[in-house]
């Protein structure tokens, strides 16, 4: 359901790429398939959803088990069996960390043999996982690539669970600092030349003893490889960036509206604010439906919480094949509006949410708690309708 | 097999929404009330843990909440410092400027040094006797093995100095199950459950001992025995009419809202099953029923609390 001027699938024409964000939990992985799903089914051309970590299920369905980096068109024989007819293409790709940073050492290496000493490095092969968020880098470097490589005429991406929502905006960033940091070059400083400062070689002494001499060459070793690939990497993390920047990308926030992730997202949507990014629409997830919510079935709940014998004796009046036992349908009755009252608490404290996080957004689509989970096409059809 | 509570350091990791922090805030609450001086941990700096006591802000330096019950927010520079100031017996970073910068680099570059200075600091508390319990609110599970990993992993890359010393009385702490344990929240949902049995695999690496699982969020049966027939009767036209008419009041929607709950009840028994399945039965597993609360502050906490209680005893 969407409220607001325009649409999901308006926006989904407007953009080239659309970033799918939140916390973790929230959805986000099959939000950024029933988006890429949509654009596929109704507005055609060449759709790529670039996902983090699904489902083993939906990973599967869309024939994405041990692909690697490596994207792959989903079938049409697995729309058809959801009853789909689509426009265009989807094209589904998983993001592979470790491999997407050989790749990346392959691409900025100066020389063979810088590119095979890093690849061979001990450290990097400990680090390749974890390095300065390298996941969050990663993931912004491959849609960069991606991009510009001119295939798809549509990226949504899912974002990587990180610790908090918005570490990969600042990845970019984060990475061409890391790369010119003074404190580098200062460590760097005795194994370059044999002069160590004598204002530095306190520092260096206890260092030492600390680390040890043989973990501190290791890493000086690590980071002057590195160090060639200095010019390369900066300016690709600045390209990253402007991507991010540029009108054709939009972000879409989804979110629960349980207060941890409302909350996470709401900080999220003042940082796409602040940078002056586009927020393209807001995704309310999981929402209960607003008939809980009703005034009269509530008072009904509470009538057959408060008198359920009452309830139940004048209804075996006209219908005793209700049950033969006054007690068990009395039971009956009280539960049911137990269970009402139950869900509508917390259906009263998601539209209160709803309404302080739903103002951020032109476009903010409530998605109800969807009776199974998403594991095939059809599922994600099912969604995508949702989503419209 | 050793009790949950009866270990000195626990580590509380979950699937991002599982209600991680709220079981990790219940689980020190429940220590402190049997009794036990108990410190809770922040890892991820977020406020989380303190706001599920409605406590405010918390730093690096425990803060007593409730009677023996402390708080405090990881730091990973102010564990450094500390270490340094314990280890090295420097003045506390009177002289260090460039050398904590540089280890702040380090410590952002190299792997798992910014998880043993957290892992290092919370083993120390418990090997030093400070508490009796350390209820750790760790990574999110994608990110918990890196952490618990993080004093092999070190040890692995350094052959000699202090930090190597260090890391062996750390992983003597951390593999003995009588002593550390790791506690996983879940939710009965498909990705939660996934992802549990796929970190109950990889604790194995880590040598750190699975305490328990905790599902959250558990739907009780709508309905007891013979309950159900009598509902599907009830929702026959006929018999829902009388029933608006007895209430004076339309109840379609309290029927609509039992059937809502009967297939949510029905998909998480399924994963609840999955993951009984996958984790065997010699596993500890403890049910929290979903709360149906207003708020996630000191209120749900109690309840979670009391529930963990009644699971325990």
């Amino acid at each position: 359901m969407t409220t607001g001027g325009s649409t999901i699938e308006q926006l989904l024409a407007a953009k080239e790429i659309v970033v799918v964000c939140g916390s973790g939990g929230v959805g986000k992985t099959s939000t950024a398939a029933a988006l890429a799903t949509i654009a596929a089914a109704d507005l055609g051309g060449k759709v790529l959803v670039l996902t983090v970590d699904p489902a083993r299920r939906l990973a599967a369905a869309m024939g994405l088990i041990g692909l690697g980096n490596a994207a792959r068109r989903v079938s049409p024989e697995a729309f058809a069996d959801a009853g789909i007819e689509p426009r265009g293409e989807l094209w589904a790709a998983m993001l592979d960390t470790k491999q997407s940073w050989d790749d990346l050492i392959r691409r900025h290496a100066p020389d063979a043999a810088t590119r095979d000493a890093i690849l061979a490095n001990p450290l990097y092969r400990n680090v390749a996982g974890r390095f300065v968020q390298s996941h969050d880098y990663i993931a912004m470097e491959r849609l960069f690539e991606l991009h510009s490589s001119g295939v798809y005429d549509l990226i949504v991406v899912d974002t990587p669970p990180t610790r908090h929502a918005l570490d990969f905006l600042e990845a970019p960033e984060r990475m061409a600092e890391f790369f010119s940091s003074r404190l580098l070059r200062w460590l760097l400083a005795p194994y370059r030349s044999r002069l160590v400062n004598v204002a530095s070689r306190p520092f260096y002494q206890v260092a030492d003893r600390v680390l040890g001499s043989a973990f501190l060459r290791d890493i000086a070793e690590f980071f002057m490889l590195f160090q060639s690939m200095y010019d390369g990497f900066v300016e690709r993390a600045k390209a990253v960036e402007r991507v991010l920047e540029d009108r054709r990308t939009t972000f879409v926030v989804v979110t629960t509206l349980e207060s941890a992730p409302a909350h996470e997202a709401r900080r999220f949507v003042d940082v796409l604010v602040s940078k002056r990014l586009h927020l393209g629409a807001l995704v309310l997830n999981r929402v209960l439906p607003a008939e809980l919510l009703d005034q009269g079935s509530s008072d009904a709940a509470r009538q057959l919480r408060a008198t359920p014998e009452a309830v139940a004796a004048s209804l075996l009046v006209d219908h005793p094949e209700l049950s033969d036992d006054p007690k068990l349908l009395a039971r009956v009755l009280q539960e049911l509006g137990d269970s009402f009252l139950n869900f509508q608490v917390v259906a009263k404290r998601e539209a209160e949410q709803r309404a302080e996080i739903g103002v951020a957004a032109d476009i903010v689509v409530s998605v109800p708690s969807l009776e199974t989970d998403i594991f095939d096409i059809a599922g994600l059809a099912r969604l995508a309708h949702q989503l419209r | 097999m050793v009790g949950v509570l009866d270990r000195r350091l626990l580590f509380v990791t979950g699937k991002g929404g599982v209600g991680k922090t709220t079981v990790a805030a219940a689980l020190g609450l429940l220590a402190a009330r049997e009794g036990r001086r108990t410190l809770m941990c922040e890892v991820d700096a977020k406020g989380d843990l303190t706001a599920a006591f409605e406590a405010g802000e918390v730093g690096f330096s425990p803060r007593e909440l409730e009677p023996r019950l402390f708080a405090m927010t990881m730091d990973t520079e102010e564990s450094l410092k500390e270490y340094l100031a314990l280890q090295l017996h420097l003045p506390r970073l009177a002289r260090l400027g460039p050398l904590a910068r540089t280890f702040d680099f380090l410590a952002n570059a190299a792997p798992g040094v910014k998880e043993v200075l957290t892992v290092g600091k919370l083993a120390w508390e418990v090997r030093e006797r400070h508490y009796d319990l350390v209820v750790v609110d760790a990574a999110a599970s994608g990110h918990v093995v890196g952490q618990l990993r993080a004093p092999q992993a070190i040890n692995e890359l350094l052959s000699v100095g202090l930090v190597r010393e260090q890391t062996d009385w750390m992983m003597e702490l951390l593999n003995d199950p009588a002593t550390t344990g790791v506690v996983i929240v879940a939710a009965p949902e498909e990705m939660p459950v996934t992802e549990s049995l796929e970190l109950v695999d990889q604790l194995a690496s880590t040598g750190v001992d699975l305490a328990a699982v905790v599902v959250n969020r558990v739907l009780p049966e709508l309905f007891g025995r013979g309950e159900e027939e009598v509902f599907a009767r009830l929702v026959e036209p006929a018999a829902s009419a009388a029933l608006s008419a007895a209430l004076r009041r339309p109840v379609h929607r309290v029927l609509d809202a039992a059937r809502l709950a009967m297939t949510l009840r029905r998909t998480r028994a399924a994963h609840l099953s999955r993951l009984r399945q996958g984790l065997g039965p010699e596993r500890t597993v403890l049910y929290v029923p979903e709360l149906f609360t207003r708020s996630h502050g000191r209120r749900a906490t109690v309840q979670v609390t009391e529930a963990l209680a009644a699971e325990l005893s």
